[in-house]
């Protein structure tokens, strides 16, 4: 079975509000000191389900395809040093500033260019944007069924069984392959790259394709071209006026918060 | 021609509150120069949507719990129909595919998630959390139709009124690749999260999923409570995940939200920030919960919480 997935780097989604920061003329996140890009945590459960997956049908190819700057490389390498088989960059300055729709352009291109799959995996969504649109985006541009939300998968040689997460429990659904499937946190933990993998990782294969090697052109990319332009970011005010409830014991302070509460017509 | 296009659902028959939401912005943004406001619904009552405010309502000949690819055609032809250039769909389980879908076969953009919507120069600007809510995100759309899924809680709901319009159906339906096999809804006892007044939720500092018991007693306690929780303690198996706060769980925005153990990630904070009256039971003065509550304790919620139920249920 050979089953491409797309891992995305991020700034880390953990960084406390405290060190985050953003450039409000440029428009963009200021990269917090000391706190270096990780995969987009919902990737490496992606990455996880395809070598499941390619274990399960006896055997196929695990290709990771990703698109970001020079440092993307690493959450390729993390994919690799998990067990993935190869690795494809898209790199170009003129992917700088693209929105996710620009993206999964791209990624489709690179999807065909690798001659597509039996199936592709995607994280839910990518948590810098928060936006979960690039996995049916690709669908859409490759005419693929697309199953969102993962909780697991299991794949027959034409078929594909998830069950996905719902707002108000779980859905059962099978589609036929090739399929795009985003995958949730509730997949589980992704296996941690053990050191003798990392080390074979560092013998893989990573190529690195630019726009043009994906057909794309100036007109296709960059700031200028967003279906959406950004007007503006920043992050929101959020004001303190805490009243911590003062007490000799823990148990009296529950019971002046308790009278606060009641005081208050809170409770 | 100008106008708003609400995408309405059904839960178990009846327009869901979420629904009552969009209408509430399309009324909203109808107000501030956004055109008149219709709806679309696969299947369902669509004499409710003429009720609270949608002046021409689309239907189709899908079932109601059509999957988005079955959807999309339909709501693209009632979207042409309508003259609508806005399009305001829910983030729910099927918005979440439906937006993007709608987007891409459009090629215009998806604003996901939205918690600001405004009309500037006949245009739509709408505002959204990114970076786990970190930050803020406005944006337009340089042409064509403009889709948005809007964030629960953030608008208030439409009101019923004398209702009147026209319900045109809608011949298209795409075609169904993805076969549902089945679905298992999750049964949360009592009242639900998004609607309760009160919400006692618990996080990873509780250390053990047995404390859940003691949240339950708190809520019990008090009128009109549910019991959420953090996306750690759900992802550690202690609470179910449908009853998850947060950006991937429920938007919550009740009158007291009482959080037990919780640090205040930005993720979580994306769910219940909205919340009228903040409370944080936590050993760390310096977590985030505790910054933006109300009222807080700064103690372990192990001696805190069995006098805080017996307090209560002494004031009766
Ligand atoms: C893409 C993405 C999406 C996410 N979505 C969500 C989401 O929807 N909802 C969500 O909640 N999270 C979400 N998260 C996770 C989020 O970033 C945090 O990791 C999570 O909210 C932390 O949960 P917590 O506060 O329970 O645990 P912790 O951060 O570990 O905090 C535990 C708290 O308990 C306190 N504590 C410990 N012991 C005691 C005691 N005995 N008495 C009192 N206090 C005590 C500690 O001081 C601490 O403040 C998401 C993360 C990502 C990356
Ligand atoms: N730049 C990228 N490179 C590789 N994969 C990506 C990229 N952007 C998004 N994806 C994939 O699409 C998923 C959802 O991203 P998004 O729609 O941007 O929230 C991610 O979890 C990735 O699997």
């Amino acid at each position: 079975m050979n089953i491409i997935v797309c891992v995305k780097q991020i700034p880390d989604p953990e960084t406390p509000a405290a060190s985050f920061k953003v450039d409000e003329a440029a428009k963009k996140v200021i990269p917090a000191q000391g706190i270096a890009p990780v995969v987009n945590p919902y990737d490496p459960q992606a990455t996880e389900a395809a070598l499941r997956l390619k274990d399960a049908a006896g055997g196929g190819k695990v290709t990771v395809i990703s698109l970001g700057p020079d440092t993307a490389r690493d959450a390729i390498k993390h994919a690799l040093a998990m067990g993935a088989d190869e690795g494809v960059l898209l790199s170009d300055p003129a992917f700088a500033d693209i929105d996710n729709f620009q993206t999964a352009n791209a990624l489709a291109k690179a999807i065909q260019k690798l001659g597509g799959a039996d199936l592709i995996l995607m994280g839910r969504a990518a948590a810098d944007w928060d936006m979960g649109v690039v996995p049916t985006g690709v669908g859409q541009i490759l005419g693929l069924p697309v199953v969102t939300v993962a909780k697991a998968i299991e794949a027959t040689a034409s078929s594909v069984k998830v069950e996905r997460v719902l707002d108000d429990g779980f859905q059962s659904v099978e589609a036929p392959l090739p399929a795009i499937v985003s995958v949730s946190n509730e997949f589980g933990e992704p296996r941690y790259p053990q050191l003798r993998q990392i080390m074979l990782a560092a013998k893989k294969t990573v190529q690195v394709w630019t726009a043009a090697d994906l057909g794309l052109g100036a007109e296709d990319l960059g700031a200028a071209n967003r279906a959406m332009p950004l007007e503006a970011l920043y992050v929101p005010k959020v004001e303190s006026n805490v009243e911590i409830i003062e007490g000799d014991s823990p148990e009296e302070k529950a019971r002046n918060l308790a009278l606060k509460l009641r005081a208050a017509k809170l409770i | 021609m100008a106008g708003i296009l609400v995408v309405a659902e059904t839960v178990e028959g009846e327009i869901s509150g979420f629904t009552l939401e969009l209408l509430g912005a399309a009324k909203v943004l109808s107000g501030e120069g956004g055109g008149a406001v219709t709806a679309f619904i696969a299947s369902g009552p669509a004499q409710a949507l003429l009720a609270h405010g949608a002046e021409t309502v689309y239907t189709s000949a899908a079932a109601a719990d059509s999957l988005a690819e079955v959807l999309a055609p339909a709501v693209e032809a009632a979207v042409a129909a309508s003259g609508a250039d806005i399009v305001l769909v829910a983030q729910s389980s099927l918005g979440r595919d439906l937006g993007p879908m709608l987007a891409f076969r459009a090629k215009t953009g998806v604003a996901m998630d939205c918690t600001g919507l405004a009309i500037e120069g006949g245009r739509l600007r709408a505002t959204r959390s990114a970076y786990g809510g970190n930050a803020r995100a406005e944006h337009t759309w340089k042409s064509g139709v403009q889709i948005v899924t809007v964030k629960g809680k953030a608008f208030d709901p439409a009101q019923a009124g004398a209702g009147g319009g026209n319900v045109v159906p809608v011949e298209v339906v795409g075609e169904a690749r993805i076969k549902v096999l089945g679905v298992s809804k999750a049964v949360a006892e009592g009242i639900k999260l998004e609607d309760a007044q009160i919400v006692v939720s618990g996080g990873r500092g509780l250390g053990d999923p047995s404390a859940f018991k003691q949240l339950e007693e708190l809520a019990g306690t008090l009128k009109q409570a549910a019991v959420g929780a953090s996306r750690a303690a759900c992802d550690l198996g202690w609470w179910p995940p449908a009853q998850q706060v947060g950006l991937t769980g429920k938007t919550v925005s009740p009158n007291l939200y009482i959080a037990i153990a919780i640090s205040g990630a930005s993720q979580h904070m994306a769910g219940m920030g909205g919340s009228k009256n903040i409370v944080a039971i936590n050993k760390d003065a310096d977590a985030n919960m505790v910054k933006v509550s109300k009222f807080a304790i700064v103690d372990d919620y192990k001696k805190v919480l069995p006098a805080l139920i017996a307090e209560i249920k002494k004031l009766g």
